[in-house]
């Protein structure tokens, strides 16, 4: 009788179907709230101008996730007036949609950086990193200057823009093929990077850190920072939302 | 499968169904039956007393 | 599998493999990581081979403790899970000072902040807490089934290979090798590893309830089971992505952006849901009542605790991610049970707490059951003041501010700090074979100064959030925010050395324990005064005398 499978001591003498009914119960809530985010479409709307990272600002956030930074910086500015006027406009799901990891972070002990990119200049960004204290008197962030004085081994960029093809970052051929020159290329003011250009709109094509000999560290971490938030024009939208 | 038919079935026959299996549960625990049976595995742990 | 591990030759060829790995890393991290597989794979084989591998408990294993079931691993949990502790809470110190004197950061690339956050939580997280649960479950699991370990070369396995992970873990922090997602930082091949590890405790666990003799599952156990099979299911979701190579550390996310973020916090909150939850829940209904030695108040509510508790903690990740790129339904969602959950926690705290009806003068005498009941008052404080953080309009004000951290702590500290030690109290003397801890006053001690403590650190890390929230949103009647974020930054000082303080106390508290235990262990026994003397009253010390019936 299918009354007595769902016998009190059935059940707690089972370890088998204790297990089974125990991994249904967790699986719930998780298939309910998960799985619809991957094929509801208005979960992440297309927005002009987001586009897959170039091999140095990859780089330097991989330096980013390496340090940790996520542990004290958020990248995600909720809609309230006072995060909007702070930070700017408040961060839509599309331009965090090629982060493989994500970084939305979890606690402010610094201000956000979704938004971060044009804000300060190269020169600012090399002061701060090297001795936050130098430039924010208050700062409690720890000093990078180490980031400076290594140089920036990338390894294989092509094997990295691959693994990013394989989990969906549309990435083309020629992007894979000349990975590592298109990192040396963003960072080297004689370089001929019209062609990165054209393929990454608005890439900022310059030296970082402030010695164009070297490319370190300090050169892929600035360039992923001076990015953030850049990729979206808000302005151009702004317009658009205006009441005819 | 739209987001709003999802709601709508939330909203109603998941929303009737949780209350459904909850009360199912929660009687099935303590219908009178399963006092002895508790009892018995409350005190289990007492039962013998090498080193716990 | 028995043969397979016993069998050292397996072990010299994984030692092998990892040496090639080692030697053809395409990064310095990954060699170096390599190389502690490799030393960790040769121990293993030399251990298999010399006989001695699953003996070597035998070394902690004292004469006169001699007991029906395999508890070896239980004295090698008790210690590993005070070393970690330890070495998790001097980490949670430092880092604490570190953000109150960031000269402390040392300039050096190791010792950042950044990369030793990560260190202190998986080290109280997954190396106090984890092997506190390993520990505890192995004891738990033998008496209530009444039965030996089953597969006990697999359950050395277990616990050694478990450490490795630890090992592998925290040395990858230190060199910057992390997936970059909180509390699921270990990078590809030690996701890997620890998966191995995992299904290997799955199977002694399993395997140890179907041969037991005791016909009914105790309900210790289903908890248990559940934080196995659900931090398994959640670590290998969690930890889906793509290595670059297969001979380096970095990984790729297989997920991006908002799907990245629910999985992440669906594993983050189940982490606390299961790992600190629901396995910490088990050694409760173990270890309160055996200590108490009264039944759990009420078995039928255990279970209604059990399954509600289960089936609601799983959805409560979305409240991490409120007000974010996270679609409005799935935060509700989230936001909603949430508030849900409130009521089987406390369902729970209630069963445990009214496990001492009738019995409550303990609290007065006895310091351990003193810190289980402290441990269920915190564990209703934050699955109180969680539900009430994941109210999307309290949340605005709390969120990205040190009130999370407050909460999380008085949650750790609290529940599953307290709730461990008074385990371990429980457990020294009888796993040594002592009639008794070496001191109970210094449990009492250490019971002052941990309370103390989390008193600090909940209290500043509350005003500490509130203000730094508050300052974040203030605005002057000139209709311009009111603070820079540094200002808000330098508001914090004061909080941060209270908090540092509180975190101060706990460590204390802690290094009195490990004394305590340490003496234990050498078979020492304080001569003290009693916990309480109850003075001799002449005017109470008279014969009854019948009164008759009118």
């Amino acid at each position: 009788m299918a009354f007595k499978a769902l016998d009190h001591g059935k059940l707690e003498r089972n370890v088998g179907l204790l297990g089974l009914l125990a991994l249904i119960a967790v699986m719930i809530g998780g298939l309910v709230e998960i799985a619809p985010l991957f094929w509801i479409d208005s979960t992440v709307e297309k927005v002009k101008g987001v586009r897959p990272y170039t091999p140095l600002e990859l780089a330097g956030r991989n330096i980013y996730i390496r340090e940790g930074c996520y542990v004290c910086h958020s990248q995600m500015i909720r809609p309230f007036r006072d995060e909007v006027e702070r930070y700017g406009h408040y961060s839509l799901a599309a331009e965090s949609m090629y982060d493989h990891p994500f970084q939305w972070g979890s606690k402010r002990t610094g201000p956000d950086l979704s938004r971060v990119g044009g804000r300060y200049s190269d020169q600012w960004h090399r002061e701060h990193l090297k001795d936050p204290r130098s430039v924010v008197p208050e700062s409690i962030m720890p000093p990078y200057a180490f980031l400076a004085e290594h140089d920036l081994k990338p390894g294989d960029m092509a094997a990295h823009l691959t693994a990013l093809r394989d989990v969906g970052v549309p990435y083309t051929k020629k992007d894979i093929e000349r990975a590592n020159a298109d990192l040396a290329a963003q960072a080297d003011p004689d370089a001929d990077a019209a062609d990165l250009a054209k393929r990454y709109p608005k890439a900022q094509i310059r030296d970082y850190d402030g010695d164009p000999a070297r490319l370190t560290e300090m050169d892929a971490l600035i360039a992923y920072l001076q990015m953030l938030g850049t990729l979206v024009d808000f302005k151009a939208a702004e317009a658009q939302e205006q009441p005819k | 499968m739209s987001y709003e038919l999802l709601r709508d079935f939330a909203d109603s026959w998941g929303l009737a169904m949780m209350v459904v299996l909850f009360l199912a549960f929660g009687g099935w625990a303590f219908r009178p039956g399963s006092r002895q049976i508790s009892n018995d595995a409350a005190h289990m742990i007492f039962k013998d007393d090498d080193n716990g | 599998m028995e043969e397979v591990i016993l069998r050292g030759g397996a072990w010299y060829l994984a030692a092998f493999i990892a040496f090639l790995a080692a030697a053809f890393g395409v990064d310095t991290g990954f060699s170096v990581h390599m190389s502690i597989m490799c030393v960790a794979a040769l121990i293993a084989a030399f251990a298999s081979n010399a006989g001695f591998d699953y003996r070597l408990g035998h070394f902690v294993q004292p004469k006169g403790a001699a007991s029906r079931y395999d508890d070896d691993l239980v004295r090698l949990g008790v210690i590993a899970t005070l070393f970690w502790g330890m070495a998790g809470f001097l980490a949670g110190l430092y880092i604490a000072l570190q953000l109150a004197f960031p000269a402390l950061n040392l300039g050096l690339e190791y010792t950042t902040f950044g990369r030793l956050r990560p260190l202190h939580t998986s080290a109280v997280i997954f190396a106090f807490g984890g092997n506190a649960l390993i520990a505890t479950s192995f004891y738990v699991v033998q008496r209530t089934c009444r039965a030996r370990l089953a597969f006990p070369a697999l359950a050395r396995f277990v616990f050694w290979g478990y450490q490795l992970f630890i090992v592998l873990a925290a040395t990858g922090y230190l060199m910057g090798i992390t997936e970059g997602r909180e509390y699921a930082e270990p990078e590809w091949y030690v996701d890997l590893w620890l998966t191995v590890v995992w299904v290997a405790y799955l199977a002694v666990f399993v395997g140890t309830i179907v041969k037991r003799s005791e016909p009914h599952i105790y309900v210790a156990n289903w908890f248990y089971l559940s934080f196995i099979i659900t931090v398994a299911m959640l670590h290998l979701v969690n930890n889906l992505t793509v290595p670059v190579s297969f001979l380096g550390s970095k990984s790729y996310s297989a997920f991006a952006g908002v799907q990245d973020a629910l999985t992440q916090w669906w594993y983050g909150h189940n982490a606390v849901g299961f790992f600190l939850t629901a396995g910490f829940l088990a050694m409760m209904y173990y270890f309160v009542p055996k200590q108490a030695e009264r039944p759990v108040y009420s078995y039928r509510l255990s279970i209604i605790h059990f399954w509600s508790l289960i089936f609601l903690y799983i959805w409560a990740g979305p409240h991490h991610l409120h007000y974010t790129a996270l679609p409005d339904w799935a935060q509700t969602l989230g936001m909603v049970f949430s508030v849900m959950l409130w009521m089987p926690s406390w369902g729970g705290m209630i069963n445990g707490l009214m496990t001492l009806n009738g019995a409550w003068d303990k609290i007065r005498i006895d310091p351990i059951i003193r810190m289980m009941v402290m441990a269920l008052a915190f564990y209703g404080m934050s699955t109180f003041e969680g539900p009430m953080m994941s109210i999307k309009a309290v949340n605005s004000l709390s969120h990205y501010t040190d009130w999370t951290i407050g909460h999380v702590h008085s949650g750790a500290l609290g529940w599953n700090g307290m709730i461990t030690f008074a385990s371990l109290y429980y457990l020294v003397p009888r796993l040594w074979g002592r009639p008794r801890l070496y001191s109970l006053r210094m449990v009492n001690w250490h019971f002052w100064l941990s309370t103390i403590g989390i008193v600090l650190y909940a209290s500043s890390m509350w005003v500490a959030g509130i203000m730094q929230g508050l300052m974040w949103r203030e605005y002057g009647a000139d209709g311009y925010l009111v603070y820079s974020f540094a200002e808000t930054v330098a508001a914090m000082h004061p909080m941060y050395l209270i908090r540092a303080t509180g975190g101060l106390l706990y460590l204390s508290g802690a290094i009195i324990m490990v004394y305590n235990v340490w003496q234990t262990i050498a078979g020492n026994i304080r001569t003290e005064r009693s916990m309480t003397e109850t003075p001799y009253d002449p005017e109470a010390d008279r014969p009854l005398v019948a009164v008759p019936a009118e």
